[in-house]
């Protein structure tokens, strides 16, 4: 052990984990080439019971060098993962002879929107569907191609292509259509169910000490309008199912599998907690 | 309420995910071992202050990607133009980040970049002109754990 | 690794003289030398380590890159635009690969 983590656990033993250090998010308005995005709406209202008045994008709540490079697409090295989205959109793959445009046409016109309004209900499963289950069912029902691997690269490349398309419009998912509701209220009860060694719910951090300083990370609402996000930590994008699951391993407890019923039902809620904020992908993060 | 145990053992986690951050670790580079990099870019000059600008951030949000810009004061005419800048970091592995050539085609001698910095540590720039006059900029850039490693 | 892709960034047009901002991005790992993989082996080193830009032959801006440079390397710099013509952008791998982009410019 060096001197430096031995003097992060004397002081961490020393002191509450959250420190009483905080901050508001800063009062800035991000334009990505131009264009103003909503990074401040008000919460949601159905079905009631949201615990923010105003919901907040997690750029807010970064440093000034990581929302710059949010802000210009050239400088925001997630866009190399779109535009690799953009060939895989175009490959033909599989024994129909398909590509993702073979059925789709233009992404720009077909997708439009479409990032904005998932999960969202699929009958035939019976279950929510992200944009990567739903890629998946493409894959393997029209392409007769196979499902990709959670977190093959062009997977988080394609979804982050697709999410793009809705740079900018509002997240707003249809919670009436088929059993959303039983699963938004599954995903609630994950919400704030505390697990691992750490004893830490969702809303440890990202309800109760959202503002607050974790150490040194400024600590967000935790909302997923920005995923696939381009995290400064791996150099890459990182999927959704990739942050659930690396948040909790960090209470130290054994993470659910990506895709999962669990992690689904979390998604949806999730998702409807920042309800109002602009579609951001590939956001800039940490 | 947190108990002091679940902290602990929270606490240790933490540390896990810190060593783990670090991986494979070679002797650090050293002040000396900066020093001695100076001397090799000048030629055992010492550097003087003053016409180049080094800007990075105060603290980083994450040392893998730290955005720093140089910018030297000069005409960049045929006879008078900045030739190299470089940039070194005193707490890294190896002290060397990257070196800048100029020609009086680029007009002025400035560029960003971005760059790793395994800790809290001195980032330092030096230009070297035409003339072979060199000049140097030190900024102290502290790079700080997240949170929870995640 | 997939195929490293290079973007640039430089206006199409500029008056003559004029000193206009290149911005350039390309998706690499830049593998340090420093990591262990899963195996507990040290990963081998694999960076680009050199980054060139000309224009119509002549050199604008060179640099060399060491493994401290972050993942998908980023550069934003100047050059001075005396006429017409076209840059070159060349990003140099360990590996020997080398990969090129090219973009015009006007001038009016």
């Amino acid at each position: 052990m060096n001197k430096r983590t031995l003097a992060a656990l004397v002081l961490l033993c020393a002191s509450p984990l959250f420190t009483a250090a905080r901050a508001e998010p800063v009062a800035e308005t991000l334009e990505i080439d131009g264009e103003a995005m909503i990074t401040e709406a008000p919460a949601p209202k159905d079905p009631p019971g949201h615990p923010f008045d105003v919901v907040k994008s997690g750029w807010l709540y970064r440093e000034p060098d990581t929302r710059a490079m949010e802000a210009d697409s050239f400088e925001n090295p997630g866009m190399l993962n779109v535009e690799r989205g953009e060939e895989v959109w175009n490959t033909v793959e599989g024994e129909a002879g398909k590509s993702c445009a073979s059925c789709h046409g233009d992404a720009a016109k077909t997708m439009k929107g479409v990032g904005a309004s998932y999960p969202k209900w699929n009958a035939k499963a019976g279950k929510p569907f992200d944009i990567e289950l739903q890629i998946n069912a493409c894959r393997t029902a029209q392409m007769k191609a196979e499902a990709y691997k959670f977190d093959a690269r062009d997977q988080v490349d394609l979804t982050a292509y697709i999410k793009h398309q809705s740079l900018g419009i509002p997240v707003k998912i249809d919670l009436s259509a088929g059993d959303m509701m039983s699963w938004w209220q599954t995903g609630k009860d994950r919400y704030y169910l505390r697990t691992g060694q750490l004893n830490f719910a969702c809303a440890s951090c990202h309800e109760k000490n959202s503002g607050n300083y974790l150490r040194a990370d400024h600590l967000s609402q935790g909302n997923s309008n920005g995923f696939p996000t381009y995290r400064l930590k791996q150099s890459n994008l990182v999927s959704l199912h990739n942050r659930f699951r690396g948040c909790v391993r960090d209470t130290r407890a054994e993470p659910p599998k990506a895709f999962s019923d669990e992690l689904m039902a979390l998604e949806v809620y999730v998702a409807w907690r920042g309800e109002g904020l602009s579609v951001e992908t590939p956001a800039v993060r940490q | 309420m947190m108990t002091r145990r679940r902290l602990l053992a929270g606490t240790a986690t933490l540390t896990a995910m810190a060593g783990v951050a670090i991986l494979a670790r070679p002797a650090w580079a050293t002040v000396e071992a900066t020093e001695a990099a100076i001397g090799a870019f000048t030629g055992g000059k010492t550097p003087e202050p003053g016409r180049i600008t080094l800007t990075a951030p105060e603290i980083a949000e994450n040392g893998n990607s730290v955005p720093v810009t140089v910018e030297v004061d000069s005409p960049m005419t045929e006879g008078d133009y900045v030739a190299s800048v470089t940039i070194l970091a005193d707490g890294n592995p190896n002290p060397e980040v990257a070196t800048f050539h100029f020609t009086p085609l680029s007009g002025t001698a400035a560029a960003t970049t971005r760059i790793r910095l395994a800790k809290t540590q001195n980032v330092v720039a030096i230009a070297k002109m035409s003339d072979g006059s060199t000049f140097s900029d030190r900024k102290e850039v502290k790079v700080t754990i997240g949170g929870c490693g995640g | 690794m997939a195929t490293p892709k290079p973007r640039v960034k430089v206006p199409k047009k500029a008056s003559a003289g004029e000193i206009i901002t290149i911005k350039t991005l390309i998706s690499h790992d830049m593998e340090s030398g420093q990591r262990k993989g899963k195996d507990g082996n040290v990963i081998p080193r694999q960076i680009i380590n050199k980054f060139t830009c000309e224009f119509n032959g002549m050199k604008v801006f060179e640099c060399d890159l060491d493994p401290a440079v972050a993942a998908n390397p980023y550069f934003e710099f100047n050059a001075k635009v005396p006429e017409s013509g076209t840059f070159k952008f060349t990003w140099v791998d360990d590996d020997g690969s080398i990969y090129t982009d090219e973009q015009k410019i006007a001038v009016n």
